[in-house]
This record gives C-alpha cells, sequence and structure tokens, in this order.
C-alpha cells in the first residue's frame, strides 16, 4: 500500500499538484485511517490531505481516476502482504516471477510460471505479475515518449517472456492446441504492458516535459516564436503575473512604520492619564507602482511588446495605474481596448490600428507629449518597449529627455541584443543617456526580471 | 478489511451525529470531520457564501456536546484582539494599590543596587497569568472539556495574522513572550472558513485539510430543507429545490445558496404555499436574489424555470 501511495504522490506532482512531505504524510496517516477498501472515501480522504485548491482538486482527482484505472492496484496489496518482503521480489528477477499464488496445483510442470498463469487465465496472478514486473522495471522512472519501447521490453522481459517463448516452442510440436492459446495470450499481455507504458508515461513523465517545455520557451527569443508556441507562451505570461502578484501584493506593514506619532499616542493612552502604555506610529506612505507603457508595435517588436501588455495588465493587484500606448508610425493611446478586451482580441484591434508599419520614434514621441504628458507624474515609471530603430528619421531624445525629467523612473527595455545597440539605424546609445534603466528584453525570463525590479522599486 | 469497514462506518456514523444537530452533511463533508478528528488537524472550509460553512463548526459543536468559541476575523485583526492581552488597567490599579506595600518590602535596603535586586526577586508579579486577558484563540486552549474553535473568515485578516495562527494550529499552543508556552489542555477541533476573497499562504493551506463545500445536490438540498424548515411539503419542496437548481445555472452576481434555499422554503411557507406558483415566485423573488440586476436578469425565465420545476415535482 505504502508504494502504492508514493507512486501516486508521483503522479499527483506529475499533474501539477505541488506535494511537500508534509502533506504526503498527512495523507498516508489519512489513509491509515480510512483504510484503502472503499475507493470513494479513498479518493475523498486523498483530495482533502493533498489538494489544496479548487484547481488542485480537480487535477487530483483526474489524476486518482487515471492512477487506479491502473489494473494492479486491487490486487497488488494482498499479493504484498502474502510476500510481505517487498526486496524479495526484485532480487528474484533471474526467476521470473515466483508464482504468486504458490498454492495452486502446478498443472504442467515442465512450463515457465508465465506460461502457467496464462493457461490457468489466473487473472489475479497475472495483474500482481504485471506490477511486480513493472516495479523492477522502474516504469516509474519513464520521462519522455521514445522511451516506451524500451520500457515495454524491459516490463516484458522481468515477466518471463523468454522463457513464455520457449515453452511455445516446445510446446507446438506436442500439444498445439495450448501453444495457440498461449501466442494468442502473448498478444495481449504485450498490448496490456504498452498500454500499461503509456499511462505510466501520462502519470509520471507530464512533469517532466510540461517543466522542459516551460524552461525552453522561457528562454526562447520572444519575437521568433511559431503560431502555436505562442498559446503556451501567454500560458507562461499568465503564470508569469501570478507570480509577481504574489509576490508584490502583500503589503508588508513592518517595513512601513514611521514616526511615532504623538498626537495620537496621548489620545490614546488618556485613560492610563496620559501614561504612554501603547504607541500610535505613523504610517510611511507608499505608492502603488503607476506605469505608462510606450510599445513599439512595429514589425519584429511586435510580439515582444504583445507579451508585454498581457503581463503589465495582468498585474491589476500590483499596479494600480496603468495606461498603455502603441505606437509604430504615430502614437495611439490603448490602455481602454486591453482592459476591455481578451488578450487576443485586443492585439488584434491595436495591430489594425497601428500596427506594421515602419516605425517613426520621433513623431510618435511628438503625438505622446502632444496628448499625454500630463499621464506622467512623479509617482510614474514610464517604460519604453522598442528596438529604436527610427529609419533615420529625427530621433526627437529631447522629448524622452522630458519625459525622463518629469517621471519618477524612465525604463528601456530592447528585444535587441547589446551588439546590434548603436549600428544601422539605431538610436539607443542616444537615447540611453536619458534613461535610468536600459535592458535587453528578449526572452520571456529578461521580461519577467526587468517587470520585477520596475516594481520592487515601489516595495 | 475489517477496520476500513469500520472507517466507513464511523464516517456513517459522523454523519448521523451532524444530522442529529441538524446539519445533513454530504459524504465529504462527514469524511473530513471524521479525519480532522483522527489526525488531529484543522478543516479549511471553502466555498461561496450562504452554504453551511460556519454551520458545519456549529453542528460539530452541537453533536459532540462542546463549546464553540468562534473568531470573527476582519481587516486589522490582531494579536491582542485574538490571542491574549494584559490587562493594563489592572495592572496600573495594582502598582497604585501595592505602593506602600513595596515601600515597606524596599525599606531594608539603603542602596539602589540592593533595591533593585530586591524588586528582582519579586520576579514578574505584574505579569502573571491573572493580568492576563484571554482572547477567543487561548480561550479555546484552555478548555478543560476541548471545544469547536470557529475562525471564521479568515480570508478577510490581514496576511500576518495567518502567520500568527500557524503555532496554534500545527501544535495546539500558543507562545507568550512573559509566560512561556501554553499548550492545549484538549486539543480544539479547528474549522477555518473562507470565501476565497484572497489566496491563503501556502503555510496556513498546508497545516489544514482543505474541505470545498459547493452547492449541495437536489437530493440532499431538499433533505436541508427538510430537516431546517419543517412545514414544507413533499412537492413544494421538490419544485423549489429544482427552481433554485435552475436559477443557479443563470449567470448572476450572486448566485442562491442554501442559506437563500431556506430562507425563501420559509418564507412560501408562511404565505401558505402548497405549490410553486408563477406570481407568488415573481413576488418573492427578492428573497432568493440580493442584487435588482440578478432579479431582472433572472424574471423572464421564471415561468420556464416553475414549469419545468413542476414537472419534476409530478414525476420526480
Amino acid at each position: 500500500m505504502r508504494d502504492t501511495l508514493h507512486r501516486f504522490f508521483r503522479a499527483a506532482r506529475g499533474a501539477g499538484v505541488r506535494i511537500s512531505p508534509a502533506e504526503s504524510i498527512d495523507a498516508m496517516r489519512a489513509v491509515a485511517e480510512v483504510g484503502p477498501a472503499d475507493r470513494a472515501i479513498l479518493r475523498d480522504a486523498l483530495l482533502l490531505t493533498m489538494a489544496k485548491s479548487g484547481e488542485e482538486k480537480a487535477a487530483l482527482a483526474a489524476c486518482f481516476d487515471t492512477f487506479f484505472a491502473h489494473p494492479d492496484f486491487e490486487q497488488a496489496p494482498a499479493a504484498n502482504d502474502d510476500e510481505d518482503t517487498g526486496g524479495g521480489k526484485n532480487e528474484t528477477s533471474a526467476v521470473p516471477v515466483d508464482g504468486s499464488a504458490p498454492g495452486e496445483a502446478p498443472t504442467a510442470p515442465e512450463l515457465g510460471t508465465l506460461a502457467q498463469m496464462l493457461l490457468s487465465q489466473d487473472r489475479a496472478a497475472i495483474t500482481a505479475a504485471l506490477s511486480n514486473a513493472s516495479n523492477a522495471a522502474g516504469l516509474t522512472n519513464i520521462r519522455v515518449f521514445t522511451q516506451r519501447g524500451l520500457f515495454a521490453s524491459r516490463v516484458l522481459e522481468q515477466l518471463g517472456v523468454g522463457r513464455l517463448r520457449d515453452d511455445i516452442d516446445a510446446l507446438s510440436a506436442s500439444n498445439s492446441g495450448d501453444a495457440e492459446r498461449l501466442t494468442t495470450a502473448l498478444g495481449s499481455l504485450r498490448e496490456t504492458v504498452s498500454e500499461m507504458v503509456s499511462q505510466a508515461l501520462l502519470l509520471y513523465g507530464r512533469e517532466e516535459k510540461e517543466a522542459l517545455r516551460n524552461e525552453i520557451l522561457r528562454n526562447a527569443p520572444m519575437a521568433r516564436l511559431e503560431q502555436r508556441q505562442i498559446a503556451q507562451m501567454r500560458v507562461l505570461i499568465r503564470q508569469m503575473a501570478r507570480r509577481l502578484r504574489e509576490r508584490f501584493s502583500k503589503p508588508r506593514k513592518r517595513q512601513r512604520r514611521g514616526h511615532l506619532d504623538v498626537r495620537r499616542t496621548i489620545r490614546r493612552n488618556a485613560a492610563w492619564g496620559g501614561v504612554p502604555f501603547m504607541t500610535a506610529w505613523k504610517r510611511r506612505h507608499r505608492d502603488k507602482p503607476k506605469i505608462v507603457a510606450i510599445c513599439d508595435v512595429s514589425g519584429s517588436v511586435a510580439q515582444v511588446s504583445d507579451f508585454f501588455l498581457l503581463l503589465i495588465h495582468s498585474l491589476h493587484e500590483v499596479v494600480s495605474d496603468v495606461r498603455s500606448f502603441a505606437f509604430s508610425g504615430n502614437l495611439i493611446e490603448v490602455s481602454e481596448v486591453l482592459e476591455k478586451n481578451k488578450p487576443e482580441e485586443a492585439m488584434k484591434q491595436i495591430m489594425s490600428s497601428v500596427g506594421y508599419g515602419s516605425s517613426d520614434y520621433g513623431r510618435s514621441f511628438v503625438d505622446f507629449e502632444k496628448g499625454f504628458m500630463s499621464a506622467i507624474t512623479a509617482q510614474t515609471t514610464v517604460i519604453v518597449l522598442g528596438d529604436a530603430r527610427s529609419n533615420n528619421l529625427d530621433p526627437r531624445a529631447d522629448i524622452l529627455r522630458r519625459i525622463g525629467e518629469r517621471s519618477k523612473r524612465l525604463v528601456w527595455l530592447n528585444p535587441e541584443g547589446r551588439m546590434g545597440w548603436g549600428f544601422g539605424d539605431s538610436e539607443m546609445p542616444r537615447y540611453a543617456t536619458f534613461c535610468n534603466v536600459v535592458r535587453q528584453c528578449a526572452t520571456a525570463q529578461q521580461l519577467e526580471r526587468a517587470v520585477a525590479d520596475i516594481v520592487a522599486t515601489y516595495q | 478489511m475489517a477496520e476500513s469497514n469500520s472507517s466507513s462506518a464511523s464516517i456513517e456514523a459522523v454523519e448521523r451525529s451532524l444530522a442529529s444537530a441538524g446539519y445533513i452533511a454530504s459524504r465529504q463533508i462527514a469524511t473530513a470531520v471524521y479525519l480532522a478528528e483522527k489526525i488531529e488537524k484543522p478543516i479549511l472550509v471553502e466555498g461561496p457564501a450562504g452554504v453551511g460553512k460556519t454551520e458545519l463548526a456549529k453542528a460539530i459543536a452541537a453533536s459532540r456536546g462542546l463549546e464553540m468559541i468562534r473568531m470573527q476575523c476582519y481587516e486589522g485583526l490582531d494579536e491582542a484582539k485574538a490571542l491574549y492581552e494584559w490587562k493594563y488597567a489592572k495592572q496600573l490599579l495594582y502598582t497604585q494599590i501595592l505602593k506602600d506595600k513595596l515601600g515597606e518590602v524596599l525599606g531594608g535596603a539603603d542602596t539602589l543596587d540592593k533595591a533593585l535586586n530586591q524588586l528582582h526577586d519579586f520576579g514578574d508579579v505584574f505579569f502573571s497569568k491573572e493580568f492576563v486577558e484571554p482572547r477567543p484563540l487561548l480561550r479555546a486552549l484552555e478548555q478543560p472539556m476541548g471545544c469547536v474553535l470557529l475562525i471564521d473568515e479568515i480570508d478577510k485578516s490581514d496576511a500576518e495574522f495567518e502567520s500568527l495562527l500557524l503555532e496554534i494550529l500545527s501544535d495546539f499552543q500558543v507562545t507568550i513572550p512573559e509566560l512561556g508556552t501554553v499548550v492545549a489542555i484538549v486539543p480544539p477541533t479547528v474549522i477555518l472558513t473562507s470565501n476565497g476573497e484572497r489566496d491563503l499562504g501556502d503555510a496556513l493551506k498546508r497545516r489544514c485539510l482543505h474541505l470545498h463545500i459547493g452547492f449541495p445536490e437536489p437530493k440532499l438540498e431538499e433533505r436541508i430543507v427538510e430537516t431546517r424548515v419543517p412545514g414544507v411539503s413533499a412537492i413544494l419542496r421538490k419544485q423549489l429545490v429544482g427552481f433554485v437548481n435552475q436559477v443557479r445555472t443563470l449567470d448572476l452576481k450572486k448566485l442562491p445558496s442554501v442559506s437563500e434555499t431556506i430562507d425563501w422554503a420559509k418564507v412560501l411557507v408562511l404565505l401558505g404555499a402548497s405549490e410553486l406558483g408563477h406570481e407568488m415566485v415573481k413576488d418573492t423573488l427578492n428573497v432568493l436574489l440580493k442584487y435588482e440586476g440578478d432579479i431582472e436578469a433572472t424574471l423572464p425565465q421564471v415561468s420556464g424555470f416553475v414549469a419545468k420545476a413542476g414537472r419534476q415535482g409530478v414525476f420526480g
């Protein structure tokens, strides 16, 4: 039972439920209380102890159903009880599967155990043998789908398929009926094993696969994603937003404590003749971040801007006030579009009105100064996202200087590598002099760090 | 196998004893209550408002014959209001009264050092049990028979308060710097409720069994109405539960939950209804729905819902 539970914990982690050792101990204690007999109660007990949110409950319930659809569960504990030394089974791999039902009459003594089991159609014994073999083959270590063949053959080997083949050969001469039955049985056994392996891959391989995929995605240049990766990237960006929210949305009061508030202290302690038993403190005022985002949506930068805007607009709890502007040839405000629509549609709308042109930084800055300079206050962080390639038009760095002077901080995020700054029509060095921070921002990871740093300056 | 049979039997027993206290529990809830008692863990109950999260705690207390200590959480709740407080006024008063005595005690000392040493000998007279005002959490630990501690709407409190709870939840003890650690005489059964207004910390969640109570199945809800509002006829009960379940499929701001169903059943009984009628539903919809917009959205659907519920009443 304990092994089964351990495997279930691994499967649950694969399904995205975070289970700490403490939770697994709780789950064990709970199972020890309710016992494994009633599956519905077992399910409830595991859900109660392991899952800690609605989503986790759903994921874990699905995982439970897949896991215990596994044929080995019902029989495996019984087999363990019979032999009661778990280690013994693994050592006997040379003589595969020492009969799980030793009391049974040996029908044909010259046959191997597997052949006997198949002929007598002893389902319980076969199931037990299957689970023992999969344990011995280390099926829980399966990670990627290319390993399926390898693990299937390992399990079959542990089951003693070699001996079975010999038996079939021997029988085909003497008892062709049995030989035929065994051949069919071997076929279905293969199928069962391959199903088992596929299921194991589903249960134990998922975590690794997703972790790997996300890791690749996080470090891939956002401007050059394939269409199908874009949807995955959106999911990743949402996760990032959640992380940032969790990190920055909790107010830290202790840090905010300022000077002694003399007036309130005296008033509060009036009952004790003004002896200050209880002190009152002033709170240091702390702003939530106010952000003005100015995003280039021309050509190659558009995709990065898309993700950036998605991230910034998913930070409601952390950021009190975001105003977003998009430009390529000219500049418009896009805050409302982003707030009201789903991100995919919003981006489409934005692109159809200003996107895909050749970028003109000078004109866009002029547009901004004319229409929206009042959006910037002394508490605002201005983030400009763009490659600073202005097609040799006037960059109007003087406007950027004024923006920098008006705002708390001016941050420039450039999706291009530092190597390219200043070459060709890139105006980056000229703009950089007026920015507080200039960072490269090509991958999701860089984007997350950049935004985290911006929010952290307000803490 | 025998022990697990007994476990499912004892889960049923929990279900029955809760029912005797007027709380119809689903099997999940009963399992949670059973496990909480066996492995001594608090239960964190989440779910929409009005599905009986707080009632559960009351029912557990009633079924076990224990006292229920309730702590309502709100923003700004702190140690002094939840755990304990020093009785400042009493301390002050006692120092005044004992002033003369102090003079006597210190009279023998001729230097400041000696006087100080003598004072030290008296120790922390003013920081002893007598001067502690126990608040709900400390009180729950001090109950000689054990009790049910309900920490209501934990999501309304600040994140710091959560951390304060951790010691109580995992070890059933609190540490008062001046007195030391107070350990529970009998570990209380702790129920925490949350409406999911904010995400609770992992540390808190890890220490609890997590129980989600959603809207009950129609069958269960009928039983709940049956126990809570005994005057309702069987047909009306089926119809009104059927109606409420249909309303829950709409996209409303606040879906009617069990408490609303019960209130509505009471109203219908008062009005002397034996079956659900269109006009009556339209007149009493404000019991079920709490927002004007929700009522407006539901009104056009009432006839269809009543007809459907009526059919359920006949055939179901």
